[in-house]
């Protein structure tokens, strides 16, 4: 940028300064509208794809699947590290939401590439206690992004090899970043006897903020194995997938 | 600094800008592909998980 009029090209020490400056503030916009839309969508449409191929896998090995009926679901071993070993699939947020669930909630090998993580600690999909999971609010895919939009009774499909396991919303509650006892086999009541089936979301709160927690409980409705082909309610999705 | 990039460049000025918008572009595939993903390592994240 030459300041100097009549000729005469001048470069200063400021002016360079102030390119510079003006340059690494377009570099951090860029980097921003990178992270909080064009990664999100990448990741978000790569994360639809892996649902849909696991599903894909596990219809092609329906043979060697668990059974279960609707009321007594069967649990799942507890899978290596950062595998994948559920799907996520929530009409509420649409029919083309589909998400993959890890096991751990590491940020560099699940939550950060878009993927639903599963506390360790916290039960399996249709086990007594609680099934707890961990995703992004917003970017990296957001999958828990429209936390907010369950209504009381809308279902959550957790689907594994064995099937599908139907969760119904239930509520919200917002807890402390240390606020563990929400993931506990009966949440916040620590060494208590579960006997109920639960299922917890956790992810940020409020929107781009990592100061609070937002939790969404559900509870297990019933079963549907693999055999007998998905719910109505979630059948486009699976087979859209396909 | 733009202003010397400019000067530097050769051609007349149709050609100057094309190697401008060509640079500009390449430096924002860059950006996309390698660099913002590995800052993006060192940059805290939003937590989503409960902690003790």
């Amino acid at each position: 940028m030459n300041r100097a009029r009549g000729g005469r090209r001048r470069v200063s020490v400021a002016g360079v300064f102030g390119e510079l400056l003006i340059t690494a503030g377009a570099f951090v916009l860029l980097f921003l509208g990178w992270q909080l839309w064009f990664n999100d969508l990448v990741v978000g449409g790569a994360m639809h794809e892996n649902a849909a191929v696991l599903e894909q896998t596990w219809d092609r090995e329906t043979s060697t699947a668990g059974h279960g009926t609707p009321d007594a679901p069967p649990v799942l071993a507890v899978p290596p590290a950062s595998t994948d070993f559920a799907v996520m699939i929530v009409p509420r947020f649409g029919a083309d939401y589909y998400f993959p669930i890890a096991e751990g909630t590491g940020t560099t090998k699940v939550l950060n590439l878009g993927k639903i993580g599963h506390y360790p600690s916290s039960q399996m999909p249709g086990e007594v206690g609680n099934f707890a999971v961990a995703a992004h609010r917003t970017s990296y895919g957001k999958p828990f992004n429209g936390v907010t939009n369950l209504l009381v009774g809308d279902h959550i499909y957790v689907g594994t090899a064995d099937g599908w396991y139907e969760y119904a919303f239930r509520n919200l509650e917002y807890v402390r970043p240390t606020g563990v006892g929400v993931i506990a086999p009966v949440p916040q009541s620590d060494g208590a006897n579960p006997t109920d089936r639960i299922m917890t979301m956790t992810s940020c709160n409020p929107l781009f903020s990592a100061a609070e927690r937002i939790i969404a409980y559900s509870v297990f409705e019933r079963f549907y194995p693999r055999a007998g082909g998905p719910p109505d309610e979630i059948a486009a999705t699976v087979a859209g997938g396909s | 600094m733009y202003g010397a990039l400019w000067r530097v460049l050769p051609g007349p000025w149709w050609l100057r800008a094309l190697i401008l918008v060509v640079l500009f572009a390449a430096t924002v595939v860059a950006c996309v592909l390698w660099v913002f993903p590995f800052v993006d390592h060192f940059i805290a994240p939003t937590d989503s998980t409960v902690d003790a």
